[in-house]
């Protein structure tokens, strides 16, 4: 018998007992739909945290100054001591494998142009910044280290400034006031998304550091020369923990901090520190798969039972056609197929309630999701696979009958 | 093979009259060196029942000619089971020679039968057997679906035995849509499909009324007179009499072997 027939005789026989081929494939929609709807969410996640950890830049350490104490009560990050320009040139000048260095000076006010203002983050940087953050100047020009030095008033302007001053003007070349100081636009940056706190990356306008700080942040008592945060790349492949170990030696002898003392800086691999909350995902993902494969074992039961009764009751059906021909591989293959065919139902009716749950999710909770075809093949595949293995034995029994009992049978 | 039209005459007390003629159908057909389409010699079945022996079959000799129609009666227990399972190859006997078409089936594997049955033997039952919701056409175009090699054209064969039997306009009916009689043709249809060389009907008018079954038994004459070898199993000596020999079973033997051109019990079994 030619495989086309026999799926056609295998779906004959699932139309005429159709609400109990639905029923029976319950198990198998729902693992098949779990396995979407984990696989969405896990590689949605996985997806994200990967295209943060490239936006943040690769191979890149960033220094915080450390949390101050007060009582016994930390006050937050970068309430201690700030780091400087001089920390930052030491390191760019002592640490092995630096390929680039650049601070972050932090504060906030509002730019107007024209008629428009919109208050955003105002950013000090370093000439070296789009470069350690790999985030690259899309129009216009980068800072120059001349910018730098002489406090150039320029501004880089991220995307959703341009987008709320703009309107689709061309800010290259344009004037604008930031807190009151008057700024030349001389370049735009890419677009960068959002955090994963969610907060708008490419809500800021970047100015040269020096700029920042005599106009906008101001200095500190402290630390007349602070820099913000540092961001420093390596070279790639470079060994980040031991570059981490040559940055905290260094800057403990340089901020004077007594052998035992408690660090007043911190220094991050924010890469690392994102894959290992996405560790954290993981493990709900395996825990979701158990889920899965436990009902589709479940599912793949219930296949095999109504499978054994489908030989049951069809056994004359079985006799006539070993009677008329039929070997007994074409009735396995015929039995099996019938198995195949209710899980490959389950299988596809799984996948869009999984789709529809996923889409639904990433609505109700806004999660991230990512469907890919090759998801819904290994699902399809899980099911199919299901199917083989449940539907063995009923298939075995049924080729295994004596045909003239099976004849003789009510 | 053609019949003149006074082969047809039927005598007042029986079918048999006409036997004659028909009789000497066989002639016509090109003689193999086994004139016989099915010879058992020596054939005995056992089956061991409870611990115990039982012999269906004891010792049967019995040939019957390509073109016969003979029917196969006894009481229940009698052994025509059996006998029926062995002609159809669905059973291998235990000891003694069978063959089919000149064709031993001792020892032929589970796949080789169903290939020989596919091949030579149409079935026609007494509960017709047919698939359930499945169209007519389709019932009749599964033994062509397990042939092997594969044919062609299987519609269009299904189609032409269909119209043979008398229901080319109820080739999309299901069986639930067909009367008893019409879901018998059908399975005739069916068992006809793959021109076999033996028809092996079991009880096939068993499950129709007196007026139905006088059709199926007309229909299957009609195939007979077209050469085609039919063996009928059946308990009903009425239904016996359209067939031209009967063979009757009692205890796993042979008892008596009537053709009915002779009315006289002979032994057909070969020396």
């Amino acid at each position: 018998m030619s495989l086309f027939d026999s799926v056609e005789s295998a779906w004959t026989a699932l139309k005429c007992n159709l609400l109990r081929s639905i029923l029976t494939t319950f198990g198998i929609i729902i693992g098949v739909a779990s396995v979407i709807v984990l696989a969405a969410v896990g590689s949605g996640a996985r997806h994200e945290v990967e295209e943060r950890v490239a936006g943040l830049g690769s191979n890149m350490l960033v220094v915080f100054s450390g949390a101050h104490r007060i009582n016994g009560r930390t006050t937050g990050t970068g309430t201690e001591r700030p780091l400087s320009e001089a920390d930052l040139g030491a390191i760019r000048e002592k640490v092995r494998g630096v390929v680039a260095v650049s601070g972050q000076l932090s504060g906030a006010g509002p730019i107007v142009y024209g008629n428009a203002n919109w208050t955003s983050t105002l950013t000090g940087v370093h000439s070296e910044f789009s470069l350690v953050r790999e985030w690259p100047v899309i129009l216009g020009r980068d800072f120059t280290l001349s910018d730098v030095r002489g406090s150039a008033k320029v501004a880089i302007l991220g995307q959703s400034v341009v987008a709320q001053l703009f309107a689709g003007a061309d800010p290259i070349g344009a004037a604008i006031r930031v807190k009151n100081t008057p700024f030349e636009v001389v370049g735009v940056l890419g677009l960068k998304g959002s955090t994963s706190m969610g907060r708008d990356q490419d809500d800021v306008v970047l100015m040269p550091m020096t700029t920042a700080r005599n106009q906008i942040v101001g200095k500190s008592q402290l630390t007349p020369d602070q820099a913000g945060q540092l961001y420093i790349k390596f070279e790639p492949d470079f060994d980040l923990p031991e570059a981490q170990l040559e940055i905290e030696q260094l800057l403990r002898s340089r901020r004077r901090i007594p052998t035992g003392g408690e660090d007043d800086f911190e220094v991050r691999n924010l890469a690392e520190f994102m894959k290992a909350r996405n560790e954290v995902f993981s493990t709900m993902t395996y825990l979701l798969a158990v889920t899965s494969i436990v009902s589709l074992i479940v599912g793949g039961i219930g296949i095999m039972n109504v499978m054994l009764v489908a030989v049951t009751e069809r056994t004359r059906e079985i006799g006539l056609r070993m009677a008329v021909g039929g070997r007994r591989r074409d009735i396995m293959r015929q039995f099996l197929l019938e198995a195949i065919a209710l899980c490959a139902m389950g299988g596809l009716i799984g996948c869009i309630v999984g789709i529809t749950a996923a889409y639904g999710l990433a609505n109700a909770v806004e999660w991230p999701i990512r469907i890919s075809l090759d998801v819904i093949a290994i699902a399809l595949s899980f099911a199919a696979a299901t199917g083989i293995l449940f539907g063995y034995v009923p298939a075995r029994r049924a080729a295994d009958l004596n045909p003239i009992e099976a004849l003789r049978s009510d | 093979m053609s019949f003149s039209a006074n082969v047809l005459y039927f005598d007042g007390n029986g079918r048999n009259a006409l036997r004659e003629t028909a009789h000497s159908m066989p002639a016509a057909m090109p003689i193999p060196d086994n004139p016989y389409v099915i010879s058992f010699s020596s054939v005995s079945k056992r089956y061991v029942i409870g611990g115990q022996a039982v012999h269906a079959l004891d010792d049967v000799s019995l040939s019957i000619a390509a073109g016969d129609f003979v029917a196969i009666m006894g009481a229940s227990g009698s052994g025509k089971s059996t006998l029926m399972n062995l002609i159809g190859a669905l059973d291998t006997p235990t000891t003694g020679e069978l063959s089919i078409e000149g064709r031993s089936v001792r020892g032929l594997s589970s796949e080789e039968l169903a290939d020989f049955r596919n091949k030579q033997i149409g079935f026609v039952f007494q509960q017709f057997n047919l698939l359930a919701r499945t169209s007519a056409l389709k019932q009749v175009m599964l033994p062509l679906r397990y042939a092997r090699p594969r044919l062609e054209n299987l519609e269009l064969r299904a189609r032409q035995r269909l119209e043979q039997v008398g229901l080319g306009d109820r080739i999309d009916h299901h069986p639930s849509q067909l009367s008893g009689g019409q879901q018998q043709r059908v399975a005739i249809a069916r068992a006809l499909v793959n021109n076999p060389s033996i028809l092996l009907a079991d009880e096939p008018t068993g499950a129709l009324d007196t007026a139905t079954s006088a059709e199926i038994m007309t229909l299957f004459e009609k195939l007979n007179r077209d050469g085609l070898t039919i063996i009928l199993v059946t308990h009903d000596s009425s239904i016996a009499d359209y067939a031209r020999r009967k063979v009757t079973l009692r205890d796993g033997k042979i008892v008596t072997d009537v053709s009915a051109l002779a009315g006289s019990v002979q032994n057909r079994v070969p020396a």
